[in-house]
């Protein structure tokens, strides 16, 4: 079997900040859906999501230690995500 | 060589003999294996139910069965071919067989996963089996479109559950071969230095894997939708039936490329072996199946022009898919040329990809036609589709099939068939394809719809012609069948390389040992350099 890349270990002080700001951002979200924004709304509460993602991702998951391949592989996802979400809307925003 | 225990003699693990060998074992070629039987046993099932469709519709009326059960015979040869057969055939069987060997790996990175994906096919297959007998056959077509499918009495939703769990195993193959191409190539192969059926495997890996997670989610949805009745495809209830087409589409599109990727890689990995030359563009032919993969997964939705979807998503759609086109013929013409010239041996892999060349050009073609949103709309849902969509189906994935048997057959078993009996199976099948789907061009053309029981008189003769080749389809298939399954008498009597091939396959013995090399294979700097090859078939040259 292949050869195992070591392990990148993350300080317990840096994995507890992430998890304050996790629950400091669902306090946000909750406050944001007080507030009307109009159309806003949605954009906003999938800002603070993608932000929350991230953190989860980066730290959580270990993708800021990780190599480009693997950025790439997880970038493609994305991308591909994007499209089927943005290329349904074209149809259904000028339908 | 010769000389070495095959894998057929060392199981994996080894304390297990017999058929526990197989059910249990670990080994990447077995696994193949035992995907070649079930897969050919699925598809020989389809086909008969493809007869039996042509055979209804070969006189005009009612000719062998009822409509009803003819619209689920065709849900069922299509279920069947697109989700038991099409789609696994290459990846799963030769795939999991040579994958491994062509990077000079001794299996795939997770055999445990490996064979469970084995079997969540077989369990998908036997839920398959169960959704006919319970509650009367589906219905729908292979597409599922709601709202018939949510509210028709038959049982879809244990046959969606059966593409559900399918799907699962696909994606779980497809994430084994990334990783294995990944992590277990053999040092001194970089990237350029693959094959290119293993190229096209990573290309069809990725789509694999990014794309079958929306259509199993969606098929979720029509259950939900079935027992629960939540109204997101329901228009009076805030939902969108044609959101359903989208996310159907969104993966059934890519899978046709999950289809016809690895057919390409395998043609080009026989191609030049015949010609004895390099491969023509192999760079080229490399970015080309990125290309399919990434392009081919933005078109989608060309299968809804006349759904009702907005006209400015029409008009992108359309633009896009002519975009696949040029990957796609960058493939052809660097195929074409590599035998410019070449020293062309002619053996039935060959004769089979360049059937293989030509009826999936005529398959490409067509599909600009439908492509192009204005005669789409003319012809959309007739049966020009159909015969577009097996040109490139059966044309190309099945013809890659066959002729992928034909090129491997030896190295996997050991043993070699006789020609002349796979070139009239050959010639039959390609002969009874072009008698059996012209037709339905021209039926198309002149505006007979799909799926119908029955049609109008001016119909009947292209339907008889149609009908009539189907016979010389399944007489061409069964006397490859019987021939390669023949060569089971003989003994194992295959060199390790009886075509003349530069990859690492055809550096080890037929068939391979357990760990797939007897020594360390040698990784050539480029994969396609007949030099050697060429001078070991010169006058003087050292045969094996």
């Amino acid at each position: 079997m292949g050869h195992q890349p070591s392990q990148h270990i993350i300080e317990y002080k840096t994995l507890g900040l992430v998890f304050i700001a996790l629950l400091a951002m669902t306090g946000v979200t909750i406050a944001a859906s007080t507030i009307d924004l109009g159309k806003l709304n949605v954009w906003v509460a999938l800002l603070i999501a993608s932000v929350k993602g991230s953190l989860v991702l980066l730290y959580f998951m270990h993708m800021k230690y990780e190599s480009r391949v693997l950025w790439l592989s997880f970038l493609t996802t994305v991308f591909f995500l994007a499209i089927m979400i943005s290329f349904t809307f074209w149809d259904i925003a000028f339908r | 060589m010769k000389a070495t225990a095959s894998f057929f003699e060392t199981p994996e693990p080894a304390r297990f003999k017999g058929i526990l060998s197989w059910l249990i074992t670990l080994d990447h070629k077995r696994i193949g294996l035992m995907y070649l039987f079930v897969i050919l046993f699925w598809f020989l099932l389809a086909i008969f139910l493809g007869g039996l469709i042509r055979l209804e519709l070969m006189f005009e009326g009612q000719t062998i069965m009822e409509p009803e059960i003819y619209n689920s015979v065709f849900t069922l040869h299509g279920v069947i071919m697109i989700f038991l057969f099409i789609i696994p055939a290459l990846p799963a069987v030769f795939g999991n067989f040579f994958l491994p060997i062509q990077i000079g790996a001794d299996d795939v990175f997770f055999p445990k996963l490996n064979l469970l994906s084995w079997y969540l096919y077989i369990l998908g297959g036997i839920v398959a089996i169960i959704s006919l007998f319970s509650d009367g056959f589906p219905d729908t077509g292979w597409t599922f479109y709601v709202p018939f499918s949510i509210s028709t009495n038959t049982n879809v939703s244990t046959a969606v559950f059966a593409a559900f769990i399918l799907g699962m195993a696909s994606m779980l193959t497809g994430l084994n071969f990334i990783t294995t191409i990944h992590r277990m190539r053999r040092p001194g192969m970089g990237w350029m230095q693959m094959p290119l059926f293993t190229w096209s495997l990573y290309a069809t890996s990725w789509v694999q894997l990014l794309a079958t997670p929306v259509v199993s989610i969606t098929l979720v949805l029509v259950i939900l939708e079935r027992f629960f009745s939540v109204g997101l495809f329901d228009a009076t209830r805030g939902g969108d039936p044609i959101l359903y087409q989208h996310l159907f589409w969104m993966y059934s599109h890519p899978a046709v490329y999950i289809m016809i990727l690895p057919g390409m890689g395998v043609i080009s990995e026989i191609i030049p072996v015949f010609a004895r030359k390099s491969i023509f563009g192999y760079k080229a032919i490399v970015i080309s199946s990125l290309t399919i993969a990434i392009a081919g997964s933005l078109v989608w939705a060309h299968h809804m022009y006349t759904s009702g979807m907005s006209d400015t998503a029409v008009f992108v759609f359309s633009l896009l898919t002519f975009i696949v086109a040029i990957p796609s013929a960058i493939k052809v013409f660097s195929w074409v040329s590599t035998l410019y010239k070449g020293s062309i041996e002619m053996t039935p892999p060959l004769f089979l990809s360049l059937c293989f060349i030509y009826l999936f050009s005529v398959g490409g073609l067509t599909g600009l036609v439908l492509g192009a949103a204005g005669p789409d709309i003319h012809v959309h849902d007739t049966h020009f589709v159909v015969a577009h969509f097996h040109f490139t189906m059966f044309g190309g994935t099945g013809f890659a099939f066959f002729a992928a048997l034909h090129y491997w057959w030896p190295k996997m078993f050991g043993r070699m068939y006789n020609f002349k009996a796979a070139y009239i199976g050959a010639i039959l099948l390609t002969g009874g394809f072009m008698f059996h789907y012209v037709p339905m061009f021209v039926l198309g053309l002149m505006g007979m719809p799909r799926r119908y029981f029955d049609y109008l008189p001016q119909f009947a003769q292209g339907n008889f012609y149609a009908g009539f080749g189907a016979v010389f389809i399944i007489l061409g298939i069964v006397i490859m069948m019987i021939n390669l399954g023949v060569s089971f008498k003989r003994e194992r009597d295959a060199a390790a390389d009886p075509w003349g091939g530069t990859t690492l396959e055809w550096m080890t013995p037929s068939p391979p040992p357990l760990h797939n090399f007897v020594g360390e294979p040698v990784v050539d700097k480029y994969p396609y350099d007949f030099t050697r090859v060429v001078a070991k078939h010169a006058p003087g040259g050292q045969e094996d």
